[in-house]
């Protein structure tokens, strides 16, 4: 906490001579060795140091390819399997990098659901919140950008489809669409700025980061308790040794897995048409971003209808960006002035099916739209024969039967007899059965996302009784060990 | 003030201090835009870009029931050599019931002698939703009502070129082209 006093003491003649001057060193020991952490924080909390390791992992691998990446559109695809082929260790960079970047959105996933549940957007660290809000945003733009570079077609056509987004906007929709692609389709133009971009953003990432953990240190962290520090001597251990070795062992678990995923099974979470080198003639047949934006592709896409004058394309637009932006809004939106879902029942539940929700929107962005959720309940699609008689009179038949095949074989029939009757334009088409499809999943999801924090969460702070909260973190600590020997000597 | 006595506290002229306020922030924010508007006009399309857009092309070669795809400045256009079975399924629909209401000729372009050619109909390739690229004859693959279909979001497109199922709001544009001799059609964007 900002309010504690410095307890570094420089040890030898250079330190000292350096303190007068720049003291960072008392900076670093009062960061982040003495810093009062409060003695309960659980795994949950481990994220942010990962956190920051996943960004100097991107930062250096990324700077390492860019000494061999082209940013060129006849070149970028090529240079990529150079780096992959010929660059000693190349390969070992670029799986790092990629995989990375899933690491990287893993836990911040994890970090912001934490937030979530133990309160941490609440008084006194809505500013903390908002810095994290908006390195998430950053991080999305960088992905998104970085996925651009291999010029694979996922590259070429995901972006061409985010860009076009922007188009839905009206008057302004298309010269904005121009302006961030520098002509009138992605292009060697647009390449090299997404390059520049992508080189540019991680670094205000960092920036931001370092505010971030300035923010942190003015209250001092959270807690599973979500009750305050009263007592340091109590309350708190020093960060060093006692937060450094959590937080090192869980980054040394995590980056077992991580080591897994570069080793074993680097092209896991891609899309293997990013292997194929772009090319704008032609589209992959199912166009997904990866993973780790799949719930906010599925609110954009499930958005089909439009309301008033607003078209259902661009309202697909405003619901995807609200939804990232209402994150922002959450301080002030969660009126409960108890930090801990531990101490919420009910929001718990809520909480856990939001948790469950996010999963599912992703389920469903990465689906075909129009795809049954459960296919074994879907009934069979009927034929449906249109014609129009000689004189002139259009008809259609419609063909249901248990199977498909049936039902075909019947239309079929039916239609050779038309055309022998001498009717025209007799055509043969399928007609879906009426199922529940991931659209439809992906619409009460979408609803149930935005119904949390704008009527759930706002409407439970105010309605709820919370259990009683623990009067201190050391009260709380001393009651979880009951029974043990430690709660005897109390 | 122009006395030789030092001025007091008091005496401080709000007024003037608030006019060198005002005009130090205009100034500043008047030069402010000034240097941004280069940083940011500089992103819009160059020269170079900008004049890579019209291209001449040869339908004599784009065999029937075919079509033929250019880029231009990066942007996809379908030249497609319709069969007579298609261009009546293009001729023979109900133009009110359409979602883009159009008639196949209004989507048409005339030949220098004023006839239009409707076995041949030129669309941009960019489908109306999300800016995919629609697949079509050339992949074997033509959608419930034998023109395009869009794999990504589902849109199907006739054989007129017209939005008829799926999420697309409008028709395939036609771009702005002209014949420039019945078998050369000049596209410019
Ligand atoms: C916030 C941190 C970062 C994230 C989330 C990120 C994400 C990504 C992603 C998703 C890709 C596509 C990978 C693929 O499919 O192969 C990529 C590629 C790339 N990134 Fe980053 N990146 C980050 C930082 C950086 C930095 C700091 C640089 C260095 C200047 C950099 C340079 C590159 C290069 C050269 C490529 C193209 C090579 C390749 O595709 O593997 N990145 N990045
Ligand atoms: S882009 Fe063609 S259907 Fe969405």
């Amino acid at each position: 906490m900002s309010g504690h006093e410095s307890t570094y003491k420089p040890g030898n003649a250079f330190t000292k001579w350096l303190d007068s001057r720049l003291p960072i060193i008392r900076l670093a020991s009062d960061s982040f060795i003495d810093f009062p952490t409060p003695k309960n924080l659980n795994y949950w909390y481990t994220f942010g140091g990962i956190l920051a390791i996943c960004l100097a992992i991107q930062i250096i691998t990324g700077v390492i390819l860019a000494m061999h990446y082209t940013p060129d559109v006849t070149q970028a695809f090529a240079s990529v399997e150079r780096i992959m082929r010929d660059v000693p260790f190349g390969w070992l960079m670029r799986n790092i990098h990629t995989v990375g970047a899933s690491m990287f959105f893993l836990a911040v996933y994890i970090h912001m659901f934490r937030g979530l549940y133990y309160g941490s957007h609440k008084a006194p660290r809505e500013v903390l919140w908002l810095l994290g809000c908006v390195i998430f945003f950053l991080m999305i733009a960088t992905a998104f950008l970085g996925y651009m570079l291999p010029w694979g077609q996922m590259s070429l056509h995901g972006a061409n489809v985010i860009v076009n987004l922007f188009g839905a906007i009206p008057l302004v929709g298309e010269s904005i669409k121009a302006w961030l692609l520098g002509g009138p389709s992605i292009g060697n133009q647009t390449l090299q700025r997404f390059f520049s971009l992508h080189y540019l953003l991680p670094f205000m990432i960092a920036g931001v980061v370092i505010l971030h953990i300035w923010a942190l240190h003015v209250p001092g962290n959270g807690n599973p308790e979500g009750v305050e520090v009263k007592d340091v001597e109590k309350d708190t251990v020093p960060f060093h040794p006692y937060y450094t070795v959590k937080d090192g062992f869980a980054i040394v678990v995590f980056l077992i897995i991580f080591a897994v995923l570069v080793f074993y099974l680097p092209n896991v979470l891609g899309h293997a048409d990013n292997y194929i080198e772009a090319n704008p003639l032609i589209t992959p047949s199912h166009i997904v971003p990866e993973w780790y934006m799949l719930p906010f592709y599925a609110i954009l896409r499930a958005i089909t209808f439009d309301i008033g004058p607003i078209q259902a394309k661009l309202l697909g637009v405003i619901a995807m960006f609200a939804s990232i932006g209402v994150l922002f809004l959450l301080p002030w939106l969660d009126t409960s002035k108890v930090k801990s879902m531990r101490y919420r029942p009910v929001a718990r539940q809520f909480f856990f099916a939001f948790v469950a929700a996010g999963l599912m929107l992703g389920w469903c962005g990465a689906s075909n739209p129009d795809d049954p959720v459960f296919p074994s309940l879907k009934g069979a699609d009927a034929i449906v024969v249109e014609f129009t008689d000689p004189d002139g009179t259009k008809g259609t038949v419609t063909f249901k039967e248990k199977r498909e095949i049936d039902a075909y074989e019947a239309g079929d029939a039916f239609q050779e007899q038309k055309i022998a009757e001498g009717a025209t334009g007799v055509t043969l088409g399928t007609q879906t059965a009426k199922t529940f499809t991931f659209l439809h999943l992906a619409q009460i999801l979408t609803g149930f996302y935005f119904a949390y924090f704008l009527i759930i969460l706002p409407l439970l702070g105010l309605r709820e009784t919370p259990k009683d909260e623990p009067e201190s973190i050391h009260k709380a600590v001393l009651a979880g060990k009951r029974g043990s020997a430690a709660a005897a000597t109390e | 003030m122009s006395d030789s006595q030092p001025t007091k506290p008091e005496s401080v002229d709000e007024e003037r201090r608030d006019f060198i306020h005002i005009a130090a922030i205009a100034t500043t924010a008047a030069g402010a835009g000034l240097v941004a508007y280069p940083l940011i006009d500089q992103m819009n399309a160059a020269g170079d870009t900008k004049a890579a857009s019209s291209l001449e092309i040869d339908i004599s070669k784009v065999e029937v029931g075919g079509e033929l795809r250019v880029l231009i400045g990066g942007k996809p256009f379908f030249i497609r050599h319709r069969t007579a079975a298609e261009i009546t399924a293009a001729d023979d629909v109900d133009i009110s019931l359409l979602p883009d209401p159009e008639s196949d000729t209004d989507r048409l372009r005339p030949l220098p002698s004023n006839d239009f050619n409707p076995a041949i109909l030129v669309t941009s390739g960019t489908c109306t939703h999300l800016g995919c690229v629609p697949v079509g004859p050339s992949q074997g693959l033509v959608g419930d009502f034998g023109g395009w279909y869009c794999p990504c979001h589902g849109s199907h497109y006739d054989t007129s070129g017209r939005i008829r199922k799926g999420p697309a709001p409008t028709n395939l544009p036609i771009p702005n082209y002209e014949y420039v001799t019945p078998s050369v059609i000049k596209i410019s964007l």
